[in-house]
């Protein structure tokens, strides 16, 4: 088991309810992969610093799980297929990492 | 017969010579890496406010001799730019970004 952080970029034309069914396709992707979900994190609609696919805001989304490595191909090609996923970004979380999530997670919560 | 002001005045208008060194300050404050000194590990690409601090105005990254960041830190510095560009939290090209 590997600990992973995924953001991804969602389409800004959809609506609440895709975005929410989006989101949580995903999640249902990763814990049928045998992932142990730690965080989920909504930055909400952003604006890009550049423009992708003529679009220049998007949702933002961060998945912080545990998973076995093989999980994350069958992930990712579901990412590409994915015409509401704009761009994304899956990166393994080595001691120092897992240290600082945890760190920004503690924060994020006491200003919640 | 010349004299001295003739011997100055075929000098070179403008040259100045000083009789003794002059006092140039050349003792800068030693550059540092700042990761080191405040013991940062991990350098997060999700922060882009910071790491535009190792980006000019163009958005293309500093090197390590104007920053002072060490070895170690800029290889991690340049890894964490470069996943902020691909998620567009930070701009691949700018313009006076600053």
């Amino acid at each position: 088991m590997n600990h992973y952080e995924t953001v991804f970029i969602l389409n800004p034309v959809l609506s609440e309810e895709q975005i929410k069914e989006t989101v949580k396709k995903y999640e249902d992707i990763l814990v049928s992969n045998g992932a142990k979900m730690i965080s989920k994190e909504d930055w909400g609609l952003k604006k890009l610093a550049y423009a992708i696919q003529h679009k220049k805001s998007g949702f933002y989304h961060l998945f912080e799980y545990t998973v076995p490595g093989e999980a994350i191909n069958t992930v990712e090609v579901e990412f590409r297929r994915d015409e509401r996923i704009m761009r994304y970004l899956t990166v393994r979380l080595d001691k120092h990492a897992i240290a600082w999530a945890e760190k920004r997670r503690n924060r994020n919560k006491q200003k919640a | 017969m010349s004299s001295i002001e003739q011997q100055a005045k075929g000098k070179k208008d403008g040259e100045i010579r000083y009789l003794t060194p002059l006092n140039i300050d050349t003792s800068k404050t030693k550059k540092y890496c700042r990761f080191k000194k405040s013991g940062i590990k991990y350098i997060d690409y999700k922060d882009p406010d910071f790491l535009m601090a190792f980006v000019n105005e163009q958005g293309k990254l500093l090197p390590r001799r104007l920053t002072g960041t060490s070895l170690k830190y800029q290889r991690k510095v340049s890894v964490a730019v470069k996943r902020a560009r691909h998620l567009a939290l930070m701009p691949y090209v700018g313009d006076l970004l600053k």
